[in-house]
């Protein structure tokens, strides 16, 4: 294989990996933190127990998301350093405001919440919790207007003297309708993966407390974090459909060819089915493509909203796009995989999604099971919005190829703005060199994989704790003369929160 | 001043930043074996930085990719030639993230000893690698006349640049001795005071040598300012750690980095990265984004940068207090079992 291959492959499986971790921890924060909320403001002791639970959860995930995600800011001058040359003008802004409006605060304030619980008043403490899940949300913000700035170029012009973009327009850059779209649809899909984690693991202790014939604990800790769950699922599941549509009928005028790879179609077609079922060849060539199950018309209406639109199919885009950008590149994705993670992305979500409907019915009233099964189907669904955010990823970029830098098409879009993959790569960095770093974090990441896991079941099976006092300074305050609630005087206290 | 310049200002100091602060965990890292000869004593030692260290090593992603913004020919050279050593820094500092955050989820000796390996590992590596790559961007390194490198990673370990990683390590092994005298009481405080004494001499000597060789081989003659006062400041430290001035020994060794750090880049200017060849060298003129670009995050920083500063300096307000050994609680994690 050559750099450019490995190059690819390591961009994919470390960028991917991050990408395990990362939806987890943008909807956990948020969740904890209503979680917390609701402790400070009922000052139930469930949630207490429940914010703690989850939250040791979030902290074992959010270790392995900032380790992870350090090889990120690094590599793209690794191993694409011509691509960063070309872009960094316009591509570094949002990656360096990523670092200072959103990483600053997640890690310090992160810090301030765990280490805090009995250091800072509790209003304060609770504040921490929900900045850091802002500043998660925000880091998305921005990563993803990077991203969506190398689907669809938009504020910025290309230099023929220096070869390389320039960015004319931040707000454009901030305002990319792509991004619009794109953002909206991973947060859902990570409050998807985030709720249905949440439910999961709260279905099957609630099954298991009820069997153990512990139905208080049942009832009144871990239900509410069912339905906690199972709302956030279904919201989130809704919304991750209609920021879809949206995405598809962007994609159908920015990127058609993914569009048209999406499907195997091969020739331009009025009302396009949407084939559920296909096989073909391995050759990436879609007249190999047969499809089984269809559903009549449904691709023109993704990705226009009219069950007879024409659809471009592969061949003819191929042909416009040699007119366009050269004829000696092949401008068709791999079709297998466009083709197959898309289905895989859709199907794996919107099950979990169906799954929180049918379960909040049965959690109905003040409802609890006992049932096995259901407690079993919690864990089962856990992974499959993990899966369809990977299978996202993968359409997305995959579907992007040959370019890394895709073209804007927009008649009035910016000119000249565009760079094919194979021209990012390093010039300077050997295969042997990408194939070392490739082994090296695929081994570690390998094994951090195992031991986050191990954790993560761990915890997951240890339960909410069966008390948890109030560990704020009010709570501890002695009498009436004892106001600065910060001060406790006696240093020798143990750290109620070491590491 | 030209927007180029002010950007390579600002990136000095983000690396300050970075260097002072993740200087001080690195060295706590580091002396976990030296200092930390109980399992309580290590998480002393742990815990004085357990809730800045992620905000530390932030400062180094904003780094990072304000040089991309800012500079992408640089980000793009730099990252690509200087490979390997990346390669190696990245892989210390994710075993040194989650052994930080996983050390104390499982209570088992095997595991705990695994975390602390790591813990070192991933701060010394960092700690040297940082000095040699700073010692290559000084002295110049091979490139072609498109700006790529063209010279081998055994380029990069020449006898100037290792003293450079010598340099580094000595001065975040002291600057986290004398952190810890700061941060910690009882026995950890005695012997950090004592190990703080010892290291500041050895580092005065490395860390003055290396300076004064910068000085005389690389620099222009301002920078004598930065040498004199990288002198002093490391006089001081050895001074004040003698009389036991914890605070400001604490002062001087920051001080001394912020020195090193102003020699280092007002050696390199105005190039971000010399070549061997000059005519080759990337400079703050051809290796810079559009004004347009530095504008915009001129904007971004000069706004947001105090907040951050505002907000981490209240954390280490909040967790002023000095940690000891008493004030350990037992084992709080689980154990992969269940007992
Ligand atoms: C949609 C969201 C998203 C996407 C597409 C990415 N990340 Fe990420 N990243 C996050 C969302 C996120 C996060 C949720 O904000 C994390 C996870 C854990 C954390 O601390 O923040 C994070 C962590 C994280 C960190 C560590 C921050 C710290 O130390 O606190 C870095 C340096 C990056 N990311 C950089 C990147 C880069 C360069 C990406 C592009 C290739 C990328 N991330 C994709
Ligand atoms: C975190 C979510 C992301 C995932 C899972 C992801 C996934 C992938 C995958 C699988 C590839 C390989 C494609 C191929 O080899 O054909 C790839 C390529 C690439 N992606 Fe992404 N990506 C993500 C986010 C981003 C973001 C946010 C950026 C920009 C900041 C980005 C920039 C790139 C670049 C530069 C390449 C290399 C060119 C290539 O081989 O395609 N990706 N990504
Ligand atoms: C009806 C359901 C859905 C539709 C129609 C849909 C549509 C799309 C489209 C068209 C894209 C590609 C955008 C582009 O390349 O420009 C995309 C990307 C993506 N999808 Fe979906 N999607 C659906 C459900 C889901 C679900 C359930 C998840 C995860 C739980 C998910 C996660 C993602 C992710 C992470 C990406 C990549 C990031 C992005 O471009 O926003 N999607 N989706």
């Amino acid at each position: 294989m050559e750099a450019l291959e490995l190059a690819r492959w390591q961009f994919g499986i470390t960028t991917v990996y991050h990408f395990i971790f990362v939806p987890l921890t943008i909807g956990l924060a948020p969740l904890v933190a209503i979680m917390q909320t609701a402790w400070y403001r009922t000052g139930n002791e469930r949630w207490l127990r429940l914010t703690k639970f989850f939250g040791k959860l979030m902290l074992i995930n959010f270790a392995i998301g900032v380790a992870t995600g350090i090889v990120q800011e690094f590599q793209f001058g690794m191993n694409w350093s011509e691509y960063s040359r070309f872009v960094g003008d316009v591509f570094g802004a949002p990656l360096a405001m990523e670092a200072l409006a959103a990483f600053f605060v997640e890690s310090t304030f992160l810090g301030l919440w765990i280490f805090g619980w009995d250091k800072l008043p509790k209003k304060i403490h609770l504040a921490c919790i929900w900045a850091v899940a802002i500043a998660t949300n925000l880091s998305a913000y921005f990563i993803l207007a990077a991203n969506s700035w190398m689907q669809h170029p938009v504020g910025a012009i290309f230099n023929l003297e220096t070869g390389r973009a320039e960015m004319v327009d931040i707000v454009a850059v901030l305002t990319n309708p792509t991004l619009l779209a794109a953002f909206p649809h991973t947060i859902a899909a990570a409050f998807l993966t985030s709720g249905t984690f949440v439910a999961g693991i709260g279905a099957w202790w609630m099954v298991r407390a009820s069997r153990r014939g512990d139905l208080d604990l049942a009832r009144d800790v871990y239900r509410p974090a069912v339905r906690l769950g199972l709302v956030t699922m279904l919201v989130a599941g809704i919304a991750v459909a209609g920021t879809g549509d949206w995405q598809a009928k962007i994609m159908f005028q920015q990127q058609p060819m993914k569009m048209a790879a999406a499907e195997g179609l091969c020739a331009t077609e009025d009302g396009a089915s949407f084939s559920i079922l296909a096989v073909g060849d391995l050759a990436n060539d879609c007249s190999g493509v047969t499809h089984l199950i269809e559903i009549p018309g449904l691709t023109s209406f993704l990705a226009s909203g009219d069950f007879t639109a024409t659809v471009e199919g592969v061949d003819d885009l191929q042909a416009r796009y040699e007119e366009l950008y050269g004829s000696d590149v092949d401008y068709v994705p791999n079709l297998a995989v466009t083709y197959w993670s898309f289905r895989l992305m859709i199907g794996l979500g919107l099950g979990s999604a169906l799954l929180a409907a049918a379960s909040l019915w049965l959690t109905r009233g003040r409802r609890v099971t006992d049932k096995r099964w259901f407690g079993v189907l919690g864990i089962i669904a856990i992974p499959m919005p993990f899966l369809a955010s990977a299978f996202g990823w993968i359409f997305t970029e995959m579907g992007r190829q040959p370019w890394v830098v895709h073209p804007n098409p927009d008649p009035t879009g910016v000119d000249g703005v565009w760079l094919l993959t194979m021209r990012g790569v390093s010039t300077s960095v050997g295969a042997g060199s990408v194939i070392g770093s490739m082994v090296t974090f695929t081994a570690l990441y390998g094994v951090l994989a195992v031991v986050w896991f191990r954790l993560m079941k761990r915890y997951a099976s240890e339960g909410v704790a069966d008390t948890e006092t109030d560990p704020s300074p009010e709570a501890r305050r002695t009498g009436p003369d004892d106001t600065d609630p910060t001060d406790d005087g006696a240093p020798d206290r143990p750290l109620s929160f070491a590491y | 001043m030209d927007l180029a310049v002010i950007w390579f200002l600002l990136i000095a100091v983000l690396w300050t930043g970075y260097l002072v602060l993740e200087g001080f965990d690195f060295g706590v890292g580091m002396l976990l074996p030296v200092l930390g000869r109980k399992d309580k004593d290590r998480r002393v030692l742990i815990n004085t930085i357990g809730p800045v260290w992620d905000g530390n090593e932030v400062w180094l992603l904003t780094a990072g990719g304000a040089t991309f913004a800012a500079f992408p020919e640089w980000y793009a050279t730099m990252f690509s030639g200087f490979y390997i050593p990346l390669l190696l820094i990245l892989v210390a500092l994710i075993v040194r993230v989650v052994a930080f955050e996983w050390r104390g989820k499982i209570d088992d000796d095997g595991w705990r000893a695994w975390a602390d390996r790591a813990i070192v590992f991933g701060s010394v590596v960092p700690a040297i690698l940082w000095g040699v790559a700073f010692g290559n961007l000084v002295r110049g390194v091979h490139l072609d006349a498109d700006h790529q490198y063209v010279g081998t990673f055994f380029d990069l370990l020449n006898p100037y640049a290792l003293l450079g990683g010598a340099t580094t390590f000595l001065i975040f092994l002291t600057h986290g001795a004398i952190f810890l005298a700061l941060k910690t009481d009882g026995d950890v405080r005695h012997r950090a005071r004592a190990l703080a004494t010892r290291l500041s001499v050895v580092t005065l000597l490395v860390a003055g040598g290396w300076a004064v060789w910068t000085q005389i081989a690389y620099s222009t003659t301002w920078t004598w300012l930065a040498t004199g006062v990288a002198a002093v400041a490391l006089l001081g430290t050895v001074r004040a750690t003698r009389v036991g001035r914890e605070g400001i020994a604490f002062t001087w060794s920051a001080v001394a980095i912020v020195a090193a750090v102003v020699l280092i880049f007002g050696s390199m200017f105005p190039d971000v990265m010399p070549a061997l060849d000059p005519a080759n060298s990337l400079t703050v003129d051809n290796a810079s984004s559009t004004d347009y670009t530095l504008t915009v995050m001129t904007w971004v920083a000069v706004i947001l940068t105090p907040v951050v500063l505002l907000y981490q300096g209240w954390t280490y307000w909040v967790f002023r207090k000095r940690i000891t050994a008493e004030q350990i609680p037992e084992h709080t994690g689980l154990t992969f079992l269940r007992r």
